[in-house]
């Protein structure tokens, strides 16, 4: 092993794909650092899953370079193959074995003699919890199980980077919190995650680093806290103390910034500005000019969601989470 | 190894690949009660049909009906027990498993070459249980063990072609229902073949077909092999022409549909 630690784990430049008409990569620049865990965010159709498959030496990209821990994919394809572990949307595992099976099968696959590719099943089946059910046909898992045995899957090699193709999409709550538990727990051992994901809530429980890209481009890069800084604008919060006075408070403060967004349900106004602690002060001396009352006034950064909006125009894809739209705009 | 090279897991050689991945097939299929009962229930229904219901309607002078279309039922069932693997193939790209074993460092060849042993295993199991069965309906083996042990032989050899023709059909369709719909060719290959009927009970527009396609050559040489000279007024040729026509087109399904397969599973 003789990669130093700052050499990047994927860096990517100008990578281009293109299917028929459809510019699924358009010249992608990416760099998932090692030690940290990456989420690759965009809308669907996005390019996301083009380039996992381009990583995991599925696909062939038209140009531009990839380099996997330093090995580039076009030329050595085959020892990229050996330091990574691809788990994807479906549960790639085969019903007809147990959980105990499939594992021990890859684990063959990767090389590993009868023996050793056994205890790797085991230590991977505990690890994510699999143990009482390891003896049972995979065809009686549930969904979740199915996922954490394809996660496995991925693990048995015991890979440099875990290539993570929308880990949770169609998940119920309680295993998406297990699948995150059981992947946290394998970053702090040391294992490099890219991921790729729709869910905010996702980035905000895995994602040390974050690349969004939309259109097969990368539109911007970095930790949570730097998109928010640069992409987002701060939101003043005004909470009325008569829920009557609403729309009248939100006149009174157009002058802020037009088009205070008025949210009767969770009774709340929110008004994006540039200058947040400046506008912050503006706003109190507007309201207690007026004489309006106030329960509550206060300023916060701006949520993934709005910067992922302010970034790419369009909202990120919530099909499948419809309970998030209630609680946009709530504060943090 | 070179000072360079990333610690990671070398992969299982070709011969261990091929022979894990076919062992998952076959366990899938031992596991999978539906997949034994169906096609044996399906094997049996046709047998019946054609022994019992149509058997009555042909006369082909000295040779029983029953004696004429076992040959061709046995070498046909190559192609309906194939079937399954289309589909089998289909899912295995459509569910991500073969994804899966794309991104593992093992030879891509082995990945195809274990799938088709498998599956060849599995038309082989179907042989033996219709031929099985052919005997019980009361079919008369007319020549030696010994050749009609070639005869077998030959079908395992169709059975290994043909199932590159699958392998490819699922591959391309991509999923099974994609997968099952291609695999109507089928039909018209067995049903206008020489493997039920005589071709020339066959009007002359489907003759020319029914004579020259591969499936009438391959049956014809497992029946000169099995009837002997009780056939041989009903075929044109000997057994020796038949043998190595189906032969060479053994060889033309396989030159056509292994690179086929093998260059539509390395890349996409």
């Amino acid at each position: 092993m003789s990669i130093p630690d700052m050499e990047p784990i994927v860096e990517a430049r100008g990578l281009t794909k293109r299917y028929g008409k459809v510019q699924a990569l358009a010249g992608l620049d990416l760099i998932a650092r090692h030690g940290r865990v990456l989420a690759v965010l965009g809308p669907n159709g996005a390019g996301k899953t083009t380039f996992m498959r381009t990583v995991a030496t599925l696909i062939r990209p038209d140009s531009g370079s990839l380099h996997v821990a330093g090995v580039d994919v076009a030329r050595h394809a085959a020892r990229v193959r050996q330091v990574i572990g691809l788990a994807g949307q479906y549960a790639a595992v085969e019903e007809a074995m147990t959980g105990r099976e499939n594992l021990e099968m890859i684990g063959r696959l990767y090389g590993l003699p009868a023996r050793e590719a056994r205890k790797a099943a085991s230590i991977v089946l505990e690890q994510l919890g699999l143990g009482d059910d390891a003896g049972r046909l995979v065809r009686t898992y549930s969904g979740g199980m199915r996922r954490k045995l394809d996660l496995g899957a991925s693990l048995v090699g015991s890979p440099r980077l875990l290539l993570l193709d929308e880990p949770t999409t169609g998940l119920d709550p309680r295993s998406r919190n297990e699948l995150w538990a059981s992947i946290r727990t394998l970053v702090a051992s040391g294992t490099d995650v890219v991921l790729t994901t729709q869910y905010l809530d996702e980035v905000d429980h895995l994602a040390s680093d974050i690349i969004i890209i939309d259109h097969g481009k990368s539109i911007a890069a970095g930790t949570p806290g730097e998109l928010k800084t640069r992409a987002g604008r701060d939101v003043i919060e005004v909470r009325p103390r008569d829920p009557s006075m609403l729309s009248q408070i939100a006149d009174a403060l157009t002058v802020l910034d037009t088009g205070p967004h008025v949210d009767t349900v969770s009774n709340q106004i929110t008004i994006a500005v540039d200058d947040g602690s400046t506008r912050l002060v503006d706003a109190a001396r507007i309201l207690e000019h007026r004489g309006l009352e106030v329960e509550g006034l206060s300023l916060r950064r701006p949520t993934l969601d709005e910067v992922f909006l302010s970034l790419t125009g369009k909202p990120i894809t919530t099909t499948e989470r419809p309970t998030r739209k209630g609680t946009k705009g709530r504060a943090q | 190894m070179t000072s360079l090279t990333v610690k990671g897991n070398r992969g299982a050689r070709f011969v261990p690949s091929a022979l894990t991945i076919a062992a998952r097939t076959l366990r899938k299929f031992v596991r999978t009660p539906q997949l034994i009962v169906f096609s044996a229930v399906n094997a049996i229904g046709f047998l019946v049909v054609f022994r019992y219901v149509f058997g009555g309607a042909v006369s082909l002078g000295n040779l029983s009906y029953v004696d004429f279309m076992i040959p061709g039922f046995v070498t046909a069932m190559v192609l309906f027990q194939g079937l399954g693997s289309a589909a089998g193939v289909a899912e295995d790209v459509e569910h991500g498993f073969f994804d899966r074993l794309r991104s593992l460092p093992i030879s891509r060849g082995a990945i195809i070459a274990g799938r088709t042993l498998a599956d060849t295993l599995l038309v082989v199991w179907a042989l033996v249980l219709t031929t099985a069965m052919g005997f019980l309906v009361g079919f008369r083996l007319h020549t030696s063990v010994l050749s009609a042990l070639a005869a077998f032989g030959l079908c395992v050899l169709y059975a290994f072609a043909f199932e590159w023709v699958f392998v490819a059909v699922g591959l391309f369709a991509g999923n099974a229902q994609a997968a099952q719909g291609m695999t109507l060719i089928v039909m018209p290959l067995t049903f206008v073949s020489s493997a039920y009927v005589p071709v020339s009970t066959m009007p002359s527009w489907l003759r020319g077909f029914a004579d020259n396609q591969p499936i009438t050559v391959m049956v014809n040489a497992v029946r000169s092999l099995t009837d002997g000279a009780v056939v041989q007024p009903l075929l044109h040729h000997d057994a020796a022409y038949f043998v190595w026509a189906s032969l060479v087109w053994v060889a033309i399904i396989i030159a056509i549909s292994a690179p086929l397969a093998v260059i539509r599973f390395s890349r996409q």
